[in-house]
């Protein structure tokens, strides 16, 4: 690395380094295989309208707590509702939040770590100690003191995921940062006289961006979980929502009468989940990032 | 060392403080306060107000919190502004509660996940390995609340051996509550041990990687002594904060599992406070969280510090 011209972008992530990381995930069986199941979970919501002439919350009396049929695959729950329908159309809804949550986060996270790096001295010293702080109160009670403010609905959880989750990411991308600000790219770019955000932009994170991107990965796992059991306590999606959490906390109670209604939201979010973890893994070898330094923070 | 460990504490305290001052603003910008979530939804404006002044509510947030912060360092937390009784009182017993569950979490779990982890890592990409780390990936790809359903479905319907539900009350004794831990306890466990082994079964590989491994075993060394006398210290290292995270974590990562099985802890606490606004008990349970956060993360760094020889020579403090 040292011998590399000063300009240059460390090879991880240099354009044209894409393929070469499509390939490495390629080789691992279980990267490709956690790839396949996100992917699959995309398609299948985004599917959802061709795959079910059901509606996912319109209520049929008559045909309520159906055993799976030819009619109803995955049987019907307590209101009537297609099982199967609301598992898929519940997809839409968790990949939507979780992604934009994630998202919006780690982007945040991403530019206060910037910042707070290439600032330092009290800018650093405060934005750090606060963001320590709100990592000392434990993420429920964050999230349902944001939830209690501001009402449900989708903008509200996705706030709250970042009150929880932005701290985490500041202090890993910090760090990160931190190892690349000495470089003598940085340094030139400083004497051309370039301003803060301009080098954050383009000098500083398009060197980090492995980083980000296993940050990305393994956050969106950690928040398909957060979302869905704030759901399943009450305090996200509200009913008639086919939220997978909500989902499993109507239906449990049914649980000897129709299995699947409850069943089918677990298998889903499981699938999900576990899809995000082992593609955060491989993505995190292919990159060559050490993936359970990423769990600390 | 001694300043480096006093600079930490006095951060941590810092840190606890600032956190409470974060919540309690937050809660201030709260729709509706105490009083009119005690009087209901029909109480007239004029009784409302009369309530506030009883419960102090009218006085400005800086001065409330100062004095909120006077009495608390002298052991003082207030009264619940909905039931009354002293907060100190009820968060206790809560803590109590929600520490007999994750002691027993703490104790099973982190002794559960070093050994499978341990072993993982040292057959690594053989059948335990595989098995070990397919278990730790479902574990932490499956929510508390879908674990503690299965376990419910499998122990107390399917084979009715523990309780579904806690009907023990808030101020229950612990004999009277111990036979309905277990649920809640595997429920948790699962989910704490998945990253534990994970970690361990990462640093075992690294450590068996490392030069002085290699050494011992030219040596001539027996194997047990090989894996507990230089692997297992140095792959704790790495796990210890794992394990610090995880254990923080605990403390907010019951409420989910407390609230299924209607456990009387401070999850459950937690839940309640937040929807009735009673601001002395969400700051009293925000101190408790603050406080277990910190410690957790100092003791990870003194025990660290204890297993490294590399850490005790002065470095450029952090």
């Amino acid at each position: 690395m040292s011998s590399m011209t000063t300009t240059a972008a460390p090879a991880s992530t240099a354009p044209g380094s894409f393929g070469r990381m499509v390939r490495s995930i390629l080789k691992s069986r279980t990267a490709t295989f956690g790839f396949a199941l996100v992917i699959l979970n995309i398609l299948l919501a985004l599917l959802a309208p061709v795959l079910t002439s059901y509606d996912p919350i319109a209520t049929d009396a008559m045909n309520a707590l159906q055993e799976s049929s030819g009619a109803h695959l995955l049987g019907t729950d307590a209101l009537g509702r297609d099982t199967l329908t609301r598992t898929l159309f519940g997809g839409q809804y968790a990949l939507a939040i979780s992604f934009t949550a994630t998202a919006l986060t780690v982007l945040l996270g991403s530019v206060i770590a910037g910042i707070a790096a290439y600032r330092g001295g009290i800018v650093d010293d405060i934005i750090t100690r606060v963001l320590d702080s709100v990592l000392a109160v434990p993420a429920i009670l964050s999230m349902l003191v944001v939830v209690t403010i501001f009402g449900t609905g989708p903008w509200v959880i996705i706030l709250a995921v970042m009150v929880v989750y932005t701290g985490g990411v500041t202090r890993i991308v910090r760090a990160t940062v931190m190892d690349v600000l000495p470089k003598d790219y940085i340094t030139a770019a400083k004497a051309r006289g370039e301003g803060m955000f301009s080098i954050l932009a383009r000098e500083v994170f398009p060197n980090v961006l492995d980083i980000i991107l296993v940050e990305f990965a393994m956050r969106a796992s950690w928040v398909v979980l957060l979302i869905s059991s704030l759901s399943f306590l009450g305090f996200g999606a509200s009913p008639p929502t086919p939220d997978w959490g909500l989902m499993v906390a109507e239906n449990r109670n049914l649980m000897s009468v129709v299995p699947l209604a409850t069943l089918s939201p677990i298998v889903a979010l499981a699938t999900l989940i576990v899809g995000l973890n082992l593609a955060a893994d491989g993505l995190a070898k292919s990159l060559g990032v050490d993936r359970m330094k990423e769990v600390l923070g | 060392m001694l300043t480096f460990f006093a600079k930490r504490i006095g951060w941590s305290v810092f840190t606890v403080l600032l956190a409470t001052v974060l919540v309690f603003s937050a809660i201030q910008s709260l729709p509706g306060d105490a009083a009119s979530q005690i009087l209901g939804q029909n109480a007239t404006p004029s009784a409302v107000a009369t309530m506030r002044q009883q419960l102090g509510l009218d006085d400005p947030p800086v001065s409330r919190f100062v004095s909120w912060l006077g009495n608390a360092l002298q052991g003082n937390f207030g009264n619940s502004l909905v039931s009354g009784g002293s907060v100190g009182a009820e968060v206790g017993s809560a803590l109590v509660n929600t520490s007999l569950l994750a002691g027993i979490t703490i104790v099973i779990g982190v002794l559960l996940s070093l050994v499978l982890g341990l072993v993982a890592g040292l057959t690594r990409d053989r059948w335990p390995d595989i098995s070990i780390s397919t278990l730790a990936l479902v574990g932490m790809s499956v929510p508390e609340f879908v674990v503690a359903t299965v376990l419910v479905l499998l122990f107390s319907i399917y084979i009715p051996l523990f309780p579904a539900v806690v009907i023990a009350g808030q101020n229950a004794s612990v004999a009277e509550i111990l036979p309905s831990v277990w649920l809640p306890a595997g429920a948790l466990i699962c989910v704490l041990a998945a990253y534990i082994i994970r970690m361990m079964r990462t640093s075992v590989i690294d450590v068996m990687d490392s030069e002085f491994v290699r050494t011992a075993i030219l040596k001539g060394n027996s194997t047990p002594r090989i894996v507990f006398k230089h692997i297992l210290p140095s792959a704790m290292l790495p796990t210890l904060n794992v394990i610090a995270m995880n254990v923080a974590w605990l403390i907010g990562g019951v409420v989910v599992v407390e609230s299924i099985f209607n456990y009387p802890g401070i999850g459950t606490l937690m839940i309640r406070s937040v929807q009735t606004r009673d601001l002395p008990a969400i700051l009293l349970i925000t101190v408790m969280s603050a406080l277990t956060y910190v410690v957790c993360n100092l003791l990870a760094d003194f025990a660290a510090f204890l297993l490294n020889p590399r850490l005790r020579y002065p470095r450029s403090a952090k």
